[in-house]
């Protein structure tokens, strides 16, 4: 046979293929590379395969950042996909314009999936939702800041894992110290350190309920003495020896735990997966955010980090119930827990949770249900989430103004004050462009 | 004499029309919209903007953090274009004494010219690794806690090193070149006057390296200017923190992970007169003294 005999047949397949079949194709734009995009991309191909109706195609867009511009980007377009997945920092812009994503809520009960908020587990129920609670992001990959530690390290130093930061510089640092290890490093201060310092003590991050009843008049509330004296300590433990900083970058600071420098790390329960692949020459377990019992006797639990999706406007009605179809296979409790156990990602529903405990994953890998248990932990007024509008830009600023701190550049008051200020600027320059 | 021309009016316009229509669409429509977008506030996604004059400027203008990262590009450009061009010009005039072996030094000297700023940018993270990079252990060796990424100076240190390493190759070549066209009469004729090699060079080679020295200066300033975007991106692992950083690298932050248009578009036409102003000096002031022959 020639060749265009065979491109001939392979088109007239192809083509009675498509007819046969009559699937109706979505796309999903994510950010999740490496390893993560092939759990993605398998959580797809069995998505496809359980069903003839309906085709998803994922594909890696590049950085969270990344993906929602080449979203928005693709919107202005009109050439938008079915779902972007969208970060925490970036949940203001997406909700914020209404018109552009359809409520995950509303695509659902339309296209008859059943749908309780209460069948998702507490931390993650509103992060994503708006003032009145209705769910407009469906929580994909859903972390929260923990702390782990070298177990080794502890018990050398004769100390247990701290659940105040007050035994924190009284007696964990000192003793960690003395057995040669820089007791603490963290990942991301903005997110640790600043906006879930707000949830673990249930104190406010903005003004209007957290920025949840708009953007007009939204004011930030950093520049308060909990969050100051924390710095402050920080400064102090920099300068005892009990903390180090390496750096805005995620991984420089990880490193140094990975290595057996530092003895306690803050990272994401996300980093789950990712430790335990590794070969550490130390045992590691995790456990909650410290606290400071000095601002509250009650800890709350934390918000949500890591990315949703969310339903492009925009589609026709038959794809739309083919997203609908996909979100109801991706909470399904099967997909959750394969997800979960793949990623270190926290399960985002009840069912899952439990499948997971009773498979007896928590047995085996008991720092795996830190995060989760974390999330569920009680919660207060202040702990359902913030939205801010640019706020990536409001992460650069403090970023960069604790790097400051943290080199000597600045003082913890004057770099509250910058913060505050440039903040509340950016806040009411988005307020004007929801105008 | 008979002059030739075109016989009809259309025949020329059509075919200047495919590269006039390549510039308006991709240079002067985008340029057009970016002014444009400057005096507004806009949703990202389109929906909702609001008119708000020469506000976006004035906010530029009056925000200290701008005015800091203004002041470290000036001062960015000025080494890494200063550096770039100094050690260059001593490297050609070296790899033009040289008679064995030249082909080789100079192939060597100029391979470096293929590699892309982001690559370059993460050949200095290896070199400049916090834990174990050769030239971090060497400062630290000097008693400099070099920390790139957590350090201001470290990182700006590291960005000019990089810069100015990925540059020498391009005026590496153009000086060469710029040396094996004087003409040998000339030198024979300067070395019967003078027979200081230093005194040659300035008074003879310099000058009739003059055009090219004051084109390599307008590419690199340029270069340090804009071209660095990569090498600053990578260096700075996306994420600026405490790090400096550039105009443009602001540009991208605001625009494209910050998705504020308006300001952003805003610094992009702060930029566009940035490049007016070294166009008009380029042309008025220098070229005019300059005799290019």
């Amino acid at each position: 046979m020639t060749f265009w005999k065979i491109a001939a047949l392979n088109v007239a397949v192809s083509l009675s293929a498509t007819a046969a079949w009559a699937e109706t194709e979505i796309t999903l734009w994510h950010a999740m590379g490496g390893q993560l995009g092939e759990t993605v991309n398998k959580i797809a191909e069995d998505f496809n395969a359980s069903q003839d109706e309906y085709k998803i195609t994922p594909v890696f867009k590049g950085s969270y950042e990344e993906t929602l511009t080449a979203g928005i980007a693709a919107f202005r377009a009109g050439e938008q996909p079915n779902i972007m997945q969208v970060f925490d920092a970036g949940a203001a812009t997406v909700i914020g314009a209404k018109g552009a994503t359809v409520p995950v809520q509303d695509l659902l009960t339309q296209n008859g999936v059943d749908f309780d908020i209460n069948n998702y587990i507490s931390g993650v129920r509103y992060f994503y939702a708006d003032a009145d609670g209705k769910m407009i992001g469906m929580p994909f990959n859903s972390s929260s800041p923990i702390m782990y530690y070298n177990v080794d390290a502890l018990k050398k130093a004769g100390v247990e894992a701290p659940k105040t930061w007050e035994e924190f510089q009284s007696v964990t640092a000192p003793a960690l110290k003395d057995a040669g290890y820089i007791a603490l490093a963290q990942s991301h201060l903005p997110w640790i350190f600043t906006e879930n310092f707000m949830s673990r003590h249930n104190l406010p991050f903005a003004t209007n309920n957290n920025g949840y009843d708009g953007a007009e008049g939204t004011q930030i509330l950093v520049n308060t003495d909990a969050l100051k004296a924390h710095f402050t300590a920080m400064t102090e433990w920099k300068d005892q020896g009990f903390f180090e900083w390496y750096g805005t970058g995620w991984d420089d600071n990880q490193k140094a735990f990975d290595q057996g420098d530092v003895a306690i790390w803050l990272g994401s329960s996300g980093s789950f997966g990712g430790l335990m692949s590794k070969d550490l020459g130390f045992e590691f377990s995790a456990t909650y955010l410290p606290y400071w019992e000095s601002v509250t006797k009650e800890p709350t639990q934390t918000f949500i980090g890591g990315a949703s999706l969310f339903a492009m406007a925009g589609h026709d009605a038959a794809e739309n119930e083919a997203t609908a179809k996909f979100f109801e296979y991706l909470t399904s409790a099967d997909v959750q827990y394969y997800w979960h156990k793949e990623t270190g990602y926290v399960p985002i529903t009840e069912a899952a949770y439990e499948l997971a405990k009773s498979d007896g994953h928590y047995d085996r890998f008991p720092a795996a249900e830190v995060g989760i248990q974390q999330l569920s932990l009680p919660g207060g007024e202040n702990t359902k989430g913030y939205r801010m509008g640019f706020y990536v830009q409001i992460r650069d600023v403090m970023n960069r103004e604790y790097g400051r701190i943290l080199t000597g550049e600045t003082s913890v008051e004057d770099a509250f004050n910058a913060i505050e200020k440039e903040a509340n600027d950016l806040l009411a320059r988005f307020a004007k462009t929801q105008g | 004499m008979k002059r030739a021309g075109f016989t009809t009016v259309w025949l020329p316009i059509a075919l200047l029309l495919p590269q006039l229509m390549i510039i308006a669409i991709f240079f002067y429509w985008p340029a057009a919209w970016a002014v444009q977008s400057s005096f507004y506030l806009q949703d990202p996604f389109g929906f909702g903007s609001t008119f708000v004059g020469v506000e976006n400027y004035t906010d530029l203008l009056g925000n200290v953090e701008y005015g800091k990262v203004a002041r470290f590009t000036l001062i960015y450009t000025v080494l890494v274009t200063f550096f770039s061009l100094a050690l260059a010009l001593l490297l050609a005039v070296k790899a033009d004494a040289v008679i064995s072996g030249a082909k080789t030094y100079r192939t060597l000297l100029m391979w470096v010219y293929a590699i892309a700023p982001p690559v370059a940018g993460f050949i200095g993270l290896m070199f400049f690794d916090q834990r174990n990079g050769p030239l971090t252990q060497m400062f630290q060796a000097f008693g400099w806690d070099f920390r790139l990424g957590a350090d201001y100076t470290s990182t700006a240190t590291a960005m000019v090193v990089v810069a100015v390493w990925k540059q020498i190759p391009v005026n590496f070549i153009f000086f060469l070149s710029g040396l094996q066209s004087i003409p040998k009469s000339v030198r024979e004729a300067a070395l019967i006057d003078n027979r200081s090699a230093t005194g040659r060079f300035w008074d003879v080679t310099f000058p009739l390296l003059a055009p090219t020295a004051f084109f390599l200066l307008i590419i690199n300033i340029t270069y340090a200017l804009f071209d660095t975007f990569g090498i600053v991106d990578t260096l700075v692992r996306s994420e600026p923190g405490n790090n400096p950083v550039t105009l443009v690298y602001k540009v991208f932050v605001d625009g494209f992970r910050g998705n504020d248009l308006g300001g952003s578009s805003a610094q992009s036409v702060l930029l566009m007169l940035l490049v007016l102003v070294l166009t008009v000096f380029q042309f008025r002031l220098i070229e005019r003294r300059i005799h290019y022959t």
